[in-house]
């Protein structure tokens, strides 16, 4: 396996993007990417979406983006990991290039979610369908399942989960690329519309369109381009059981832990290393578990963390600098590679505003469902 | 000049909370009135359409008008609730109110601006000098579907105005019609209920077509918002018409006695003009009033109108919106609203 290098990156404004179509808003990300980084050519290409069937009724998306972005006949993949979709497709580029297969490899994320499908029904595919959609659980209610076991196991507090959304949208009020740029205050996170208790609107991230695409290249390719770039420290991946109720704990993502101890022996590195993490904060309840379960803080400090700024900008370990999935919008597929490009900008040093001073190491942790799979990598600046 | 001679409007009495809606579907209330500006709405009665709806605005318009009915040489009725899949509504208003046979009839529907496309029509007639009067009314019995959001607005009610050029109480200055193909709501055959595209109703839809028609209304005229005293945008909640307002330049004082939706709901062609309506009834000679409809598929049609001497002698002709909106209100709870609305499916 050979050293493996991010050279470019590309991204569309998340939102609601009633003008593009899903194929424009991925050629775009893609074409974005490839100026960026400088490369003449693609060998392949990855693309990871979770549920583009039921969003807007095209599947073998591969052969549809190949099309579209003019670059048939190359291999593309689509690659499904529910949610962890778009950390699946650059996990995938990754080892195609390491492997010596090729050289520059594309891998993006896309979603269409804003065309009229039943947005909630097509995530709530990624749970259980037999166990538990089945029962009319979603996403919502599985969250706030993790949630109420968590607050009553730890006495974490509901001001406690919504410092969390209050820190995401000051870092998204910073990027401009994300849905929500308004901060917000912890009084109108908990006076928002309840969703599913103890889950309020701004505790949940929104439905989105968007596109985000890396460009990987072997360290020799990336080199030569003479352009910023970073480099692959490590990457592991994991899955638990799919459905909530048969897990061993509801407060702790076994997925996660098992990743991240993969990950952190495979880079030689330990959570104190890390400079800063973009985590899957698909709900504020599961920044609070999946930064504990990463090793940043101990089981059940989570939420204090948040709330004392441990996790700000300028605290202990930055997370989601991006706006994170809450305020930078979770355009599903393209979640995972939004945040690999979040870590490129933070490791080159182009984030402007929201640069996270040192940055070394940035770590990105992209996840299926309730936590059935999780993706994580460790990006080293150069 | 050419213009409204006479105007009329009409509310049914019953009303719904958006309280009583919110319980039925274990809703926020609160959330909802706080988002949409909306706290009641009007519920047609049990022997009530868009065509009875028609009947009494009309017959106040002419009571103001004060003219033979025979002398009206158009009738357009915009709804997008007409009773009859095939069948005008304009035929029966006719012959309530002593209008016709020698008259050019039709039923207009363009989701919730077919109202303001009859009132354009027939000022365009009578300016063009094809007869000396001509009836536009927008009017509905909108419909939401049980749990959708547009259950808490879709409302009833409607107004009438007779265009002529004598004796005319409001002069239309200017207009200007702004349309494009933008599906963000819609109804194919044997739906019970209109359909639309959530949040996409919203800035590509409604904000870009009444905001657009609305700009280019105030540039064809030269005039500023703050030459008129009153605006009046469609109303599809509490909070659109009054973002849309604000982004034109329009302030909350001119908008006001227009904006009537919090109590009203949203009868969707009856809506501007109902809120013009309102305005007339209080509405100063030389004033000038700014309007712009918008209908989902989508278009807008915008109005500039200056009000006459002649509108102190007709106004107390006939009832009055506010009058309507504000008394003898009978609120019904869910299951008689179910009932009235013939939610209820029964056996023949």
């Amino acid at each position: 396996m050979r050293d493996v290098a991010v050279v470019g990156v590309g991204i569309t404004k998340f939102g609601e993007l009633w003008k593009d179509s899903f194929r424009d808003i991925f050629v775009e990300a893609s074409l974005k990417a490839i100026e960026n980084s400088g490369v003449d050519h693609i060998d392949s290409m990855y693309i990871g979406t979770m549920s583009s069937g039921l969003f807007v009724g095209q599947e073998h998306v591969g052969a549809v983006m190949a099309d579209y972005l003019g670059v048939a006949p190359i291999p593309a993949t689509r690659v499904e990991s529910a949610c962890a979709s778009g950390g699946a497709a650059f996990r995938s580029a990754f080892f195609e290039v390491a492997s010596g297969h090729s050289d520059i490899v594309l891998a993006g994320g896309v979603e269409k979610m804003t065309d009229g499908a039943d947005v909630t029904e097509a995530l709530a595919t990624a749970a259980d369908q037999e166990y538990e959609v089945y029962h009319g659980i979603t996403f919502p209610g599985l969250y706030a399942m993790i949630a109420r076991s968590y607050m009553h196991d730890y006495k974490t507090t509901r001001e406690q989960l919504a410092a969390v959304a209050v820190k995401n949208h000051k870092n998204g009020s910073m990027n401009p690329n994300a849905q929500f740029r308004s901060p917000i205050t912890l009084e109108q996170v908990m006076k928002s519309t309840m969703v599913a208790n103890p889950l309020r609107l701004l505790d949940c991230s929104p439905v989105s369109d968007g596109g985000a695409a890396v460009i990987l290249a072997s360290l020799d390719v990336a080199k030569k381009l003479k352009r910023p770039f970073i480099k692959i420290k490590a990457s592991s991946q994991s899955s638990d059981t799919i459905a909530l109720h048969s897990r061993e704990s509801l407060t702790s993502l076994k997925c996660v832990s098992v990743a991240a101890e993969k990950v952190f022996k495979q880079a030689k590195l330990k959570p104190k290393d890390i400079s800063f993490a973009e985590v899957h904060d698909c709900f504020t309840i599961a920044e609070v578990v999946v930064t504990e379960d990463l090793g940043f803080f101990e089981k059940g400090k989570g939420g204090e963390a948040a709330e004392k700024g441990m996790t700000a900008i300028d605290g202990k370990i930055p997370i989601n600098t991006s706006g994170g999935l809450k305020s930078k919008g979770h355009p599903v597929g393209a979640t995972g590679i939004a945040q690999i490009i979040e870590c490129y900008e933070q490791l080159t040093g182009q984030s402007g505003e929201r640069q996270v001073k040192k940055a070394k190491y940035g770590l990105a942790q992209n996840m299926g469902g309730s936590g059935a799979s999780c993706i994580i990598h460790i990006l080293e600046a150069v | 000049m050419y213009g409204i001679v006479g105007y009329g409007s009409y509310l049914p009495r019953y009303r719904i909370k958006v309280e009583d809606i919110a319980k039925q579907w274990g809703a926020d209330a609160n959330a909802l009135k706080r988002g949409l500006l909306l706290y009641e709405k009007t519920v047609p009665g049990l022997d009530e359409d868009t065509i009875t709806i028609s009947v009494e605005a009309a017959r106040s318009a002419l009571q103001r008008a004060k003219i033979d009915p025979q002398k009206i040489g158009a009738v357009y009725i915009g709804s997008e609730s007409h009773p009859y899949a095939v069948k005008p509504s304009g035929t029966i208003l006719i012959d309530a109110l002593g209008i016709g046979p020698h008259v050019h009839v039709a039923s207009y529907e363009f989701a919730c601006k077919a109202g303001s496309e009859a009132m354009y029509v027939a000022y365009s007639l009578v300016k063009a000098g094809e007869m000396d009067y001509a009836l536009g009314i927008g009017a509905d019995t909108s419909q939401g579907a049980p749990g959708d959001a547009l259950e808490y607005s879709a409302s009833a009610g409607g107004a009438a105005f007779i265009m002529g050029k004598e004796k005319v109480v409001a002069e239309i200055l200017f207009t200007h019609s702004y349309t494009s193909d933008t599906p963000d709501f819609w109804r194919r055959e044997h739906e019970f209920y209109p359909r639309h595209a959530g949040r996409f109703t919203g800035e590509p839809a409604y904000f870009k077509h009444i905001y657009n028609s609305g700009k280019s209304l105030l540039e064809k005229s030269g005039m500023i918002p703050s030459d008129f005293q009153f605006a009046v945008f469609h109303m599809p909640n509490g909070k659109f018409p009054q973002e849309v307002g604000k982004k034109l330049g329009f302030t909350k004082e001119q908008m006001e006695v227009g904006w009537i939706v919090p109590w009203m709901g949203n009868t969707y062609s009856g809506s501007s003009p109902t809120g013009l309506a309102a305005i007339l009834d209080v509405a100063k000679p030389g004033d000038k009033i700014f309007m712009v409809s918008f209908g989902s598929g989508a278009g807008s049609d915008g109005f500039i109108f200056q009000v006459t001497d002649e509108i102190e002698k007709v106004r107390n002709l006939a009832p009055k919106l506010r009058d309507m909106l504000d008394n003898d209100k009978i609120y019904l709870d869910y299951g008689q609203y179910a009932k009235f609305r013939k939610k209820i499916i029964l056996n023949e």
